[in-house]
Formats: structure tokens, sequence, C-alpha cells
């Protein structure tokens, strides 16, 4: 059987960081990375993006633009992310390709999902926090983390 | 050697003046700052605004404890390389940050074996103190088993 495409996204330092360490699972399948930084572990598939958070109008548009080529190029049967405003974008468009999505909310939100990821979870298939105290039957669930 | 980094979005000039001042009372030990773009210059330590990837890791590299703001990748990544690190998080309070998420961050990691985590000057400056004590945490590479499992057989579902 082929191996499934997976696109892995994150922005860079600790979203990045717990990305890659799920790089066990990673590794079986044909991954794909998607980052504003480049990190050593991601291989020669790796596609740079713009440096976009939640103030910036213009650049969450360019990252937009960027990621729905990523989408139409890459045809990713599963989209993972931790976040931030890559990820969301990435599970958006990728459940609008029928992708698998999975988010994992970075282990920085304890006491409440980040802002990006609430919104991820109307997109994301498989919708993980790292908190126990933070899941719930309607919200995110609990499923291990990346310590 | 001492690596402080306070990360390259926002300075954080009550920390690394904190910090300058113990390198002033301690020129033996060497400190080097990764200090962003802050207005407190530092007299008595080596330092820097930005680091690029690869400097970032060779100074980090040489380093036997890590000072760090309360950022994810700073704590996470000392404690995977097993390095000592202390936490001084921002305070939104002062107009350190957006919102005081750093001091939850803190909350969440100081039962965590290897980071020490010092909310005010005084617990700082103690921690550090007492340096030849502390001891780096050993997290592994990887993630968890379980989030592995789980996250493969999802995929494979």
């Amino acid at each position: 059987m082929k191996k499934k495409k997976l696109l892995a996204v994150a922005s860079q330092g600790g979203h990045l960081i717990q990305l890659l360490r799920l790089k066990p699972v990673l590794d079986r399948f044909d991954t794909s990375y998607v980052s504003n930084q480049y990190r050593e572990g991601m291989g020669k598939d790796f596609s740079l993006v713009t440096d976009a958070n939640g103030d910036e109008k213009f650049k969450l548009i360019i990252l937009f633009l960027q990621m729905s080529w990523l989408m139409i190029t890459k045809r990713p049967d599963v989209v993972i992310s931790s976040g931030a405003a890559p990820g969301f974008f990435a599970v958006m468009l990728g459940k609008l390709i029928g992708a698998k999505t999975i988010w994992i909310d970075s282990i920085a939100n304890a006491e409440e999902l980040s802002l990006s990821g609430k919104k991820a979870g109307a997109f994301a298939d498989l919708w993980l926090t790292q908190w126990p105290n933070l899941a719930s039957p309607t919200g995110p669930k609990y499923q291990g983390r990346v310590l | 050697m001492i690596f402080l980094t306070v990360g390259t979005q926002l300075p954080f000039d009550r920390f690394v003046e904190i910090v300058d001042d113990f390198a002033a009372n301690h020129p033996e030990i060497e400190i080097f700052g990764q200090i962003g773009e802050g207005s407190y210059q530092p007299k008595h330590m080596k330092y820097c605004a930005f680091l690029d990837e690869q400097s970032y890791k060779a100074q980090f590299d040489k380093a036997s404890l890590v000072l760090a703001h309360a950022a994810m990748g700073s704590i996470i990544t000392s404690l995977i390389e097993s390095k000592p690190v202390i936490v001084f998080p921002r305070r939104a309070s002062l107009g350190e940050h957006r919102n005081e998420h750093q001091l939850a961050t803190c909350k969440n990691f100081e039962t965590l074996d290897g980071c020490y985590v010092a909310y005010e000057k005084d617990q700082l400056l103690s921690t550090l103190s007492d340096m030849a004590h502390l001891h780096g945490g050993s997290l592994g590479l990887y993630a968890n088993q379980e989030l592995l499992n789980n996250i493969e057989n999802f995929i494979l579902a």
C-alpha cells in the first residue's frame, strides 16, 4: 500500500519543537513539513511560509494564500498541526480538501485552549489538548502529551 | 557558561538587568545573553540582540545553565538537552507581554524535574547562588508513547 501523505504544520519555536516530538509517527508516513523556520529533523521536504500572528491582517492573507497553494500542490491525506496561525489555516484548508485533520493544542495552554486551537476545533477530526482538565465531551480530547 | 535568552519578539530589560548585576558580582562566571531589542545595555556580560539558529544552538550547547523567560521553546529545549533551566516569567502587569500566560506556563512547569521557576528577583538570585546544585531534566526526544500510538491509530483508521 502506498504511504499516506502527511502535511505537518507548525509555527516556529515551541510549536515546532512539539510537532517534531511526534517524529516517530511522522517518519512512518510520507511527511512534508511547513513552518516559518527550518529546524533539524524536518528533512528535505520542507516549505517555508511567512511569519504571521493574529494582529497582522496583511501577513495573514499572504499566509492563507501560501497554505492554499500548498494544499493544492501537496494534496495531503492527513494534516497535522500543533499551532498556531499556519496550523489553523492548514487544518481548515485540509478539511476543505477532504484530508483527515489533527490539531494538538500546545502544552503551554493549560488553563484554556489557545485562540487558534479553539477555532481549529470546528475543522479538526481529531482535536486534542495536552491537559486532561481541558478535555470535555463536546470539546477537545486528551490522548497524551508531547513530553 | 550561563546562557540567558529572552526570545526575539519582545525586550525583557528587568530580567537582563538582574542577570547583569549578578554578572558584576561574579566576574569568574561567563555569561552570554540573547536579549532582543531592549533599552538596557548590559555592562558585565557578553550579549547580542538576536542569534540565528546556528549561533543560538552554539551558545546553547556551551551552556551548563540556561536562564529563560517562560517560553515553551526555551523550557522544552533545555529539558530535552538535560540542561538545568531557571525560568523567570514576563509580567503583563509590568508591560512585559500582552497577557499573563507566562505565569501560567510557570505554574505548569515548575513541578518538572530540571525546571526551576523564579517568580521574583530575590528568588532568582537565591536560585542562581545555589547554581552548583541544579540539575538537568530527562525528557527524552519524543512524545509519550500514548500520544504517538493514538495519533498513528487515528491516521491509519
